[in-house]
């Protein structure tokens, strides 16, 4: 692949694997929840990537392996050149104030006993800064940076008294206050209203912009995706599918699942009335007991028995700076 | 082709008691509804699409304050039924309604098939094995396995549950049914093919659809009509084609501009402000202070003035001059 | 901060929060008080009995029990020589005095005891003293005489002389009415008795001073104890000794419990086993007879009791509760947030988990309150109070080895009883809307 080499590479998973151990009764063990089943990729520093795919395909569970939250059963996260796992407690704190984590539900994601104030200062507190004044001043700035103006009149709120977009600023902005080199935000914007969705997404897009953050946005709605991310990478039941720069993408999805996936959104078209997407059917796999070869050929119009269904296709190249794992490009 | 209306709103109002005042979710909306129309409800969150749905089917909280207006299915105000006529004769049987989130609310312990079929079997009087053969059948018409009928609820996944709540609501073949965000939980696929049933239904059926939903791209897939709502009232109503290509309203064309289309080369636009809080909305017009056209008049009510045929506006932009 | 004011805020819209805080206002008030009022050791001094009481009836019982009964039972009467004059004889080598003690009763009952309290002042050569009672009609009786060295104690209710002389117990005998018709009934002579001090003083410069003692069969609002002990000290006292058990008691348990369970929740694995063994072995040890044994075999300190009580309390059912109600909160985004942005363990269960709970313990931890003082209570009516602290416990133990009741002695039983009940209503009371309002589920019930 020939990439940007003056660009360098920030953060990246190497064939990793996250599973969870399945019990039965407590402690049988059952076997395991492949959520995260041999993903590669690389970020580069200051790009804006989606990782987009349906509820359940181990975007979450991919992102906390990213942030540390899960260890990994298998491959690793290498973070400017150094490997997460090997990280002692001092590393491993010093990397969670250099990677910042915006979740789903703001609301949930934000302790209801604290007042906006408090919840900003905490991971300055955490990470040693001793001085009041500096953690006010740094507070504001971030309360400011995320557009909740007057800063001094949302410090002494809680998180009830705000409105979702309001909440999902805050969260944004104790992403911010420490500084960080990257974002990791997980469906940012799936539990607010429609009206603000776009709001949030171009506020994310405009911090990650003037501050050169890298930005792994984590999403199930593609049609946001093409003006706030640069590259798009496909999951599906734990793997990455599908990954290229955001219009090539969608202009010509190549694995016949992202294919589906596009056919399936509808623009606001009065003539979408009138006729029936061409969904597939059947439901995405079990992640604990997945199907073999591509995991996708269940449901696709155009599996090849014999093959899609006993071997894993690899990454192909059908278009330039374009990967898809289907053997329909072979 | 002129048809008399199946539904009939004419001022309806809906108004909770609160702990700090007075929330008028509903707030005066009129609109009517033709046999085999959908009707696509859209609004932000907490406009009041749910308390209109909850007021047309009088399933009304506690702290209800007022609760008025007239609403006629063919020639009965069932707004003035007695109670026990308007559950007996109306509910399931002519109206039925999916509550939001009502795939999460069914019965954990009941077999699926028969919480479909207990509509008939308490509605219509209907024996178990006939109430279970129409429920088999529906489940046939909204795409689940008929295997699936004596599953429990958490056998199934979110799609599954979904259509089964829909089948729930079409088994008394209702002339009218209310989907309260049918499809928000839901994965664009799934939430494709769930429209896609939708669809299907309102073809082979002539069934009409009052469809909740804040997201605008999904209400085009089924909408004959738009009713936009803002701060509990409707501010635009309009056919589905004027509404997704000319709206009339300032706050319908932000909207429309606000949606991420994926064939879109310029980004979506945002709405700047807040919805005003119902419980002491502004005295003019309620889009007033985030409205980009806004102009001397807008500090008075606007009317819902007709720009077209069956087409109505809140907004002094198309009103006639003072 | 603010969510707490409301909910005060809200409680004022329930009539029985308001009295239960009124009540438990009057304890506190009542503490402060009597924390200034008696301290601390003079409270342990006076409890201990002795020389304090000895112008204290035995066993009285308050004065308003017997006013509300419409009795008119005396009550203590003093009558010192310094607020009488005294007449004064010269003779060569010496003085006589005669030094009239009198005092006026009135009571239809006779009083419980009669002492004389003499001092000698300022003479090495001690004074001989004659004692003459007088009575309202006259007549006069010579109770005895002797020479008086020092400071000394005429107890006029024991000289076994007298009694035989009287055949009457000499309070009796000297007070009443001769005249009453049935010897074994006697009635008391109402006017004023004299007791008249002949003191012949082999001395110029010394002076000698006495109290007469009329013991009253009432005193106080309290009463007193077989030790003449005023109760009013232990019912005082009792309060801040009982409210600092049951809320150090209270809060050690809650606190140190919920934090435990935070504990077990948050780390799970081997910790949160141990956590629920101990709690499992330790819910089926009775914790009364734990403490009966620890108070029979080691001491019966208060603060150690209190460390035992508290000790087993946390490893209680409660751990079972908060960790229902923790681990949700384990789950919830926010505390993830908090470990993805470098919070440690430590900070993550003090800071994120346990403040998400606490406004749901406040009501219990009000109604335990009470639990512990009565606990306190029963064990001190065991014997197993604290062995010089007045307590309310102790009050009842004293009334029971006393067979309080069995004697008539109402008031030594009720008067600690009612006090534990006000406390457990109050808390109670409080606890029970301090639940509506910090878990407003309950307020549809
Ligand atoms: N801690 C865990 N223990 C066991 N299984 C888990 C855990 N976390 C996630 N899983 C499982 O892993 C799979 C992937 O979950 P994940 O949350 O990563 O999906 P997702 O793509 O983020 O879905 P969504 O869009 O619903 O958020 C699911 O089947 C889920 O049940
Ligand atoms: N029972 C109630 N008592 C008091 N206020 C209520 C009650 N139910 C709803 N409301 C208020 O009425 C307003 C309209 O609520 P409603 O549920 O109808 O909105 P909605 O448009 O359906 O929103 P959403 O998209 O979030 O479902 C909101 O401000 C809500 O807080
Ligand atoms: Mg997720
Ligand atoms: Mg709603």
């Amino acid at each position: 692949m020939n990439r940007d080499t003056t660009a360098e590479t920030l953060l990246e998973a190497r064939d990793l694997h996250t599973w969870f151990e399945l019990r039965q009764w407590g402690f049988l063990r059952a076997g395991h929840v492949r959520a995260v089943d041999g993903v590669n990729f690389a970020l580069r520093r200051g790009e804006a990537v989606a990782f987009v795919g349906e509820s359940g395909c181990g975007k979450s569970s991919l992102a906390r392996t990213l942030l540390g939250l899960h260890r990994p059963t298998r491959g690793e996260v290498v973070f400017e050149g150094g490997h997460l796992e090997a990280l002692d407690k001092r590393g491993l704190k010093t990397y969670r104030a250099r990677v910042g984590y915006v979740q789903q539900d703001p609301y949930g994601a934000l302790p209801p006993f604290m007042d906006v104030g408090r919840i900003l200062s905490e991971p300055l507190i955490i990470h040693g800064v001793r001085d009041r004044e500096t953690r006010q001043a740094r507070v504001r700035a971030a309360l400011e940076e995320v557009r909740l103006t007057p800063a001094e009149s949302y410090l002494s709120k809680f998180p009830h008294q705000l409105s979702g977009g309001q909440q999902q600023r805050v969260v944004i902005a104790r992403a911010l206050v420490l500084e960080p080199s990257m974002i990791i935000a997980d469906e940012p914007v799936s539990m607010l209203d429609a009206s603000v969705r776009v709001e949030i997404l171009r506020l994310l897009r405009n911090i990650q912009v003037e501050r050169g953050l890298t930005l792994a946005f984590i999403t199930h709605d593609l049609s946001t995706v093409r003006h706030f991310a640069e590259r798009i990478f496909v999951m599906y039941g734990g793997r990455i599918v599908e990954q290229a720069e955001v219009n090539e993408l969608l202009d010509h999805p190549q694995h016949p699942y992202t294919q589906a996936l596009l056919a399936a959104i509808p623009d606001p078209d009065p003539d979408n009335a009138d006729r029936e997407h061409a969904v597939p059917g059947g439901e995405p796999p079990s992640l604990a007991n997945p199907p073999p070869g591509c995991r996708f050929h269940p449901r696709c119009p155009e599996a090849m028995a014999g093959l899609c269904d006993r071997d894993e296709p690899p990454d192909f190249e059908p278009r330039p700076v374009h990967l898809s794992a289907c053997w329909l490009h072979r | 082709m002129t048809q008399p209306a199946l539904l009939r709103v004419e001022n309806l109002r809906l108004a909770y008691r609160t702990g700090r005042g007075v929330v008028r979710a509903v707030d005066g909306v009129d609109f009517d509804l033709r046999r085999g129309e959908a009707l696509v409800l859209l609004g932000e969150s907490g406009c009041g699409k749910s308390s209109l749905a909850k007021a047309l089917l009088r399933l009304l909280p506690r702290n209800v304050q007022a609760h008025e207006g007239r609403v006629w299915l063919d020639d009965t105000d069932i707004l003035a039924l007695p109670e026990e006529r308007f559950r007996r004769d109306v509910q399931w049987l002519r109206i039925s309604m999916v509550m939001q989130a009502a795939m999460n609310a069914l019965n954990p312990v009941v077999r699926v098939g028969e919480q479909v079929a207990e509509p008939l079997m308490v509605h219509r009087g209907w024996s178990r094995a006939k109430a279970m053969e129409r429920a088999a059948e529906v489940f046939a018409l909204v795409g689940v396995s008929t295997d699936f009928l004596g599953r429990y609820p958490f056998e199934l996944s979110g799609g599954m549950r979904q259509r089964v709540v829909l089948a729930m609501s079409l088994v008394t073949e209702p002339d009218l049914v209310i989907l309260d965000e049918p499809t928000s939980a839901l994965d664009v696929l799934t939430q494709a093919g769930i429209m896609n049933v939708l669809k299907r239904i309102k073809r082979e059926l002539n069934t009409s659809f009052i469809l909740i939903t804040h997201d605008v791209s999904t209400s085009s897939e089924i909408a004959d009509r738009v009713a936009l709502m803002y701060a509990g009232q409707i501010v635009e109503l309009a056919d589905a084609r004027h509404f997704f290509t000319e709206p009339a309203h300032p706050y319908s064309q932000m909207l429309m501009a606000s949606v991420p289309r994926l064939h879109q080369p310029d980004p979506p636009q945002h709405i700047p402000g807040q919805p005003p809080d119902l419980l002491d909305p502004p005295a003019g017009c309620r889009y007033a202070p985030r409205c980009p056209k806004r102009f001397g008049r807008c500090d008075e009510m606007p009317d819902s003035i007709t720009v077209g045929e069956r087409h109505h506006v809140r907004c002094w932009l198309h009103g006639a001059g003072p | 901060m603010r969510r707490w004011l409301e909910g005060l805020k809200q409680l004022r819209r329930y009539p029985s929060a308001v009295l239960g805080m009124l009540l438990i206002l009057f304890l506190v008030g009542l503490s402060v008080y009597t924390v200034v009022a008696i301290p601390y050791s003079q409270a342990l001094d006076l409890w201990r009995g002795g020389d304090h009481w000895r112008m204290h009836p035995v066993n009285a019982s308050p004065v308003w029990a017997d006013r509300l009964r419409g009795g008119d039972l005396p009550e203590t009467q003093i009558i010192s020589s310094d607020e009488v004059t005294a007449r004064v004889q010269e003779f060569p080598g010496g003085r006589r005095l005669q030094i009239p003690l009198g005092f006026d009763y009135q009571s239809s009952a006779f009083p419980s005891e009669l002492n004389l309290f003499l001092r000698v002042h300022d003479t090495e050569r001690p004074p001989f003293v004659r004692f003459i009672w007088q009575a309202p009609d006259g007549s006069e009786q010579v109770i005895g005489g002797r020479r008086v060295a020092r400071d000394e104690r005429v107890s006029i209710s024991q000289d076994w002389g007298l009694e035989r002389r009287l055949g009457h117990v000499p309070h009796v005998g000297l007070m009443m009415d001769p005249g009453s018709g049935n010897p074994s009934q006697p009635e008391v002579l109402t006017g004023i008795h004299t007791m008249l001090l002949d003191v012949v003083m082999f001395d110029e410069a010394g002076s000698v001073s006495a109290d007469l003692v009329v013991y009253g069969r009432v005193h106080g609002i309290a009463g007193t104890d077989h030790q003449r002990r005023d109760l009013m000290v232990a019912l005082m006292w009792g309060t801040p000794v009982a409210l600092a058990f049951g809320l150090i008691a209270a809060v050690g348990t809650t606190v140190t419990t919920l934090v435990i369970a935070a504990m077990g929740v948050w780390f799970r694995g081997w910790v949160d086993a141990t956590i629920q063994r101990l709690t499992e072995v330790n819910m089926i040890l009775p914790m009364l007879p734990i403490l009966v044994m620890v108070g029979t075999l080691y001491s019966t300190s208060i603060w150690l009791m209190l460390g035992v009580v508290v000790a087993l309390g946390i490893f209680s059912a409660g751990i079972k509760m908060y960790r229902a109600m923790l681990l949700p909160i384990r789950e919830a985004p926010y505390i993830e947030a908090a470990k993805a942005y470098g919070a440690g363990d430590a900070r993550i269960i003090l800071r994120y988990m346990v403040p998400r709970v606490l406004p749901v313990l406040i009501p219990t931890f009000v109604t335990l309150i009470p639990t512990f003082v009565f606990l306190e209570a029963s064990l001190a009516v065991l014997g197993l109070g604290d062995p010089v602290l007045p307590t309310w416990g102790k009050v009842l133990n004293d009334a029971q080895e006393q067979s309080a009741l069995y004697n008539g002695f109402y008031y030594w039983v009720v008067s600690p009883a009612a006090l534990l009940m006000l406390t457990g209503l109050g808390f109670a009371m409080l606890g029970f809307a301090l639940d509506r309002v910090f878990n407003p589920r309950l307020r549809s019930l």
